[in-house]
């Protein structure tokens, strides 16, 4: 989003209506369809989509984006009510339906704040530039001589205000100013924004009335459990109902068309069973007598296939990134290290499994979704539903996490084909077996690091050898490894200050569905880099910190040239706002060793592991302790990050996303795997796929972060990358044996 | 179909299901009780915790038949206002991310509280070994349940 959404009335009524149709989301008092028309003009002021000031003074903020445990709903709307100088007491926060008038709802990519900051604040500004004429006006003084706080606007150096509902009817009637007309105002004056604010839905998540995906019912409505082929691509040869029928509670059996490649957000296709309950539905399925035949994807063997991406690397690939002369200097080396990292699939299991609930009926459909993309969910419901975008709304509820997965509208689609197909309302509901064997995988990755050192054990050449099945595959069917965009997360960007560099991408063909993860290919990135750095220490006989200054070397902003690159992704982010700033890098690493008392470490058994990566425009550090346990397993014990994500909005939130990261990354580093055999995925539950448990958790994670006027960058997912090599590290440190492939559970104790 | 009778949150209540009917989905889709969430379906995951009697049961593997004349607390009745010291820490300290874990992360705690109003660290990994965070929300839940104890490092 570029501009600022300027609407018109009808548009604006329509975005909120739609909005107060749907879902209260445990906000406390909503707006009713009847109320938001009855607020029409001239007694509202709602200069464009995102904000609504009303008579009785209440603010009604549009969040446009989907929360999903990121804080988003606790810091979007505080950036146009600090412009507005708003009360946030007085203040509610409205979740947006699918709809490009707001611009990107795309919640992916850490983009929320970094993407919409200059934007939402005009937004704000612009309501409180009217609400100032207003009263400017009705004193017959100069807009200069009228400031706006408080959820009042004050005439400067009197002790008059005027309330900003008093204002409305007023400012309602002027002009919508142009946006040179506009002035942000100076960030002293912001008073929340960067300080630790309430979470907005806190109470609703703690007595029961939060509102996710399955928490919505509709009169007549079905739920769907739907049988899917155990490999991707898969279909149904034939299949019998009779014992399905006759679990009492069950009304359809529906079989859901198998998907054509390029999988796309398509359904992956099998045999729904709709019933009265959730419970009907799932002993009908079990009752479902299905022959399945494969298509192809069958002969997929993860194992197996790491070895391919082995043998991928180790031979060249396409060269994306080069400076110098790389085998001339391998070719004069006094010595090379070199080392080879695997990383397997991942599902992102979220803690709420997919689910939506659809309508189609009478020419229209509505969705009910806890959905990353509600945009994309709309065009996905429309063309299964074979209706006009225009007839199709999408309700956003709270997800139960994301992590990527609900950026896919999949399980939208098959909702609104299973409601089309039986005329009802239908929710279809996974099971947790449902989304451990039928994602859009992390992709598996091998990586070759390679550097040749001088006689001074100076490092001369840097060689990086990346293959993975790229996301692009889930689009495209001639895909046949990664390409230049995919080694931008942490390949393309990544500081070195070494003379000769050279990155390449090896080939490697997807099998499954691929789908991008929370941190995405900056997971097998970071690690390899990250462990790299950390034998490039050992074998040049140096402190992995002092080691790791060196080779990113001075504080410096990055040409594309020293880079070695003709252009970077740079996460859809202009250069000079936000460049590759070694400054920064250096800055967290440097705090994260003091923190952690680096120094001191190996005293009284302190085995510590350092990582720090840029990424999302981010720069993040983190050192974890770790320790024996009398069972003699090693555990993460304490953790420290420190962040520089450039201006923060939300300060609280920001530091559970880095605490909720150091889980993640322990998970995905310790004990995360997807393996595939015959095409089909041998996980189902949380019985066979792990994660961190309350005693696996460190006893502290501190976050420090650096306070900065920078553009804001990405919070979600950067604080995941750095974390899997400083444990991958530490282990060193604790058992002098190195884990290269992940998760470690396969060759240490932990 | 038998008619069940089953008291929750303090209301008794009569359900025409089958008693293989799990709990959860009793509470979920027949009382349109959604607090319980359903996470796993497998007793791995206790986002379906809620108390039978007091005590912490997975709902998602409880069938409805063992609630027949007891008492079922769940999220919604944990306190009439949402004030459950528990409750309150776990606003005041900003618990939550994603929010789908943290019903059975409270219910498990209150019932460790009820038992043991000053638990140690142990005793909270023990009681809450089975409730799953993917947002990664533990540390703050553990300062949450001391803080909620009264006990000094609840920061
Ligand atoms: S849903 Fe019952 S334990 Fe997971
Ligand atoms: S808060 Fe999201 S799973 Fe616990």
């Amino acid at each position: 989003m570029s501009q600022p959404v300027t609407m018109t009335r009808r548009s604006f009524l329509e975005g909120l209506n739609l909005s107060v149709g749907g879902l209260a989301l445990g906000l406390g008092p909503t707006l009713t369809e009847a109320e938001a028309r009855s607020k029409v003009v001239p007694t509202v002021l709602k200069p464009n989509v995102f904000v609504h000031v009303a008579a009785d003074g209440v603010v009604t903020i549009v969040c446009a984006r989907s929360e999903m445990g990121q804080g988003v709903r606790s810091s979007l709307p505080v950036l146009i009510a600090d412009e507005l100088g708003a009360d946030m007491a007085r203040v509610r926060v409205l979740q947006a339906d699918g709809d490009k008038a707001y611009g990107d709802q795309n919640t992916d990519g850490s983009s929320s704040v970094r993407g919409v900051y200059d934007d939402l604040r005009r937004t704000g500004a612009t309501a409180r530039t009217m609400l100032v004429t207003a009263a400017a006006n009705r004193w017959k003084v100069k807009a200069v001589d009228c400031e706006a706080r408080d959820h009042a606007v004050f005439r400067r150096g009197t002790g008059e205000s005027i309330g900003f509902g008093e204002l409305v009817r007023d400012a309602a009637r002027l002009p919508v100013p142009r946006a040179e007309d506009v002035r942000l105002r100076p960030r002293a004056e912001l008073r929340n924004v960067g300080g630790d604010l309430p979470l907005l839905d806190g109470p609703a998540y703690v007595n029961g009335t939060a509102v996710f995906g399955a928490d919505i019912a509709l009169e007549g409505m079905l739920v769907a459990v739907v049988a899917r082929p155990a490999v991707v691509g898969g279909r149904v040869m034939r299949f019998d109902a009779t014992r399905a029928l006759a679990v009492p509670g069950v009304k359809h059996v529906v079989e859901v068309p198998a998907p054509k490649a390029p999988y796309l957000f398509q359904s992956w296709g099998g045999v729904a069973v709709l019933a009265e309950n959730t419970w009907a539905a799932m002993r009908g399925r079990a009752a479902l007598d299905i022959t399945w035949e494969d298509g192809g994807n069958e002969t997929y063997d993860s194992e197996a296939f790491r070895e391919t991406l082995l043998a991928s690397v180790r031979a060249p690939g396409e060269p994306f990134r080069q400076v110098g002369d790389v085998d001339a200097a391998f070719a004069r080396a006094a010595r090379v290290v070199e080392a080879e990292y695997c990383t397997p699939h991942l599902p992102h299991a979220p803690m709420e499994p997919p689910v939506a609930l659809a309508w189609v009926k009478d020419g229209a459909c509505e969705v009910w979704a806890p959905t990353q993309h509600p945009q994309a969910a709309r065009t996905e419901a429309a063309q299964v539903a074979g209706l006009p975008e225009s007839q199709v709304t999408v309700h956003v509820t709270l997800l139960g996490g994301g992590f990527g997965r609900k950026s896919k509208a999949d399980f939208v689609g098959e909702a609104v084909y299973l409601s089309k197909q039986v005329g009802a309302p239908v929710r279809v509901q996974w099971t947790r077996e449902d989304d451990i064997r039928h994602d859009y995988y992390h992709t598996t990755a091998a990586q070759r690091l390679r550097a040749a050192l001088d006689e001074q054990g100076r490092p001369t050449a840097w060689l990086h050898r990346t293959a993975f099945p790229s996301i692009r595959s889930t689009f495209s069917t001639d895909v046949k490894g990664p390409v230049f965009r995919d080694l931008n997360q942490g390949v393309l960007d990544l500081a070195l200050a070494i003379p000769n560099v050279r990155a390449e991408a090896c080939e490697a063909l997807a099998h499954v569905r691929i789908g991008w993860l929370r941190s995405v290919y900056n997971i097998f990135h970071a690690f390899s880099v990250g462990s790299f750095m950390d034998e490039l220490a050992h074998a040049r006989g140096m402190d992995p910190r002092d080691n790791l200054l060196d080779v990113v070397g001075p504080a410096r902003h990055m040409s594309l040239a020293e880079l070695g690159v003709p252009k970077l992704p740079n996460y859809e982010a202009p250069l000079e706002k936000h460049p590759v700033d070694v400054g920064r890098l250096r800055g967290v690493i440097e705090r994260v060793t003091e923190l952690s008392r680096w120094s001191e470490r190996g005293k009284d058994g302190r085995a510590l592991g350092l990582a720090a990566h840029r990424s999302f425009l981010s720069y993040v550090a983190v050192v974890v302790s770790m320790k024996k346990d009398e069972a003699g397993r090693a555990r993460v014990d304490e953790a420290w990050v420190v962040v520089d994500a450039g201006l923060v909005v939300n300060a609280d939130r920001v530091r559970a996303q880095m605490e909720g990261s150091v889980i993640f990354g322990m998970s995905l580093a310790l004990y995360g795997a997807i393996t595939m055999k015959d095409g089909a995925t041998q996980q189902s539950n949380f019985r066979d796929f792990r994660l961190v448990r309350m005693a696996e958790a460190p006893r502290r994670i501190h976050v420090d972060i650096v306070r900065s006027e920078e553009a804001p960058g990405g919070v979600g997912e950067p604080g995941v990358p750095p974390v899997a090599p400083a444990i991958a590290n530490a282990l060193f440190a604790l058992t002098g044996t190195r884990a290269r492939d992940l998760p470690i559970i396969r060759s240490h104790r932990v | 179909m038998t008619t069940l009778k089953v008291r929750v949150n303090g209301e008794d209540k009569e359900l025409d299901v089958d008693p293989e009917m799990p709990l959860l989905w009793a509470l979920r889709d027949v009382l349109r009780l959604t607090g319980t969430k359903y996470g796993c379906g497998q007793a791995l995951c206790g986002a379906c915790s809620v108390h039978l009697d007091g005590q912490v049961v997975r709902a998602c593997v409880t069938p409805i038949r063992r609630a027949e004349g007891r008492s079922v607390t769940t999220i919604e009745g944990l306190s009439p206002d949402g004030g459950h010291p528990l409750q309150r820490a776990w606003v005041e300290m900003g618990v939550p991310q994603c929010g789908f874990c943290q019903s059975g992360q409270l219910m498990c705690a209150a019932a460790l509280l009820a038992k043991k109003p000053q638990p140690t660290d142990a005793d909270i990994d023990q009681s809450l070994a089975g409730n799953l965070c993917r947002c990664g929300t533990y540390t703050r839940i553990r300062a949450a349940v001391k803080k909620a104890a009264g006990l000094p490092d609840g920061k």
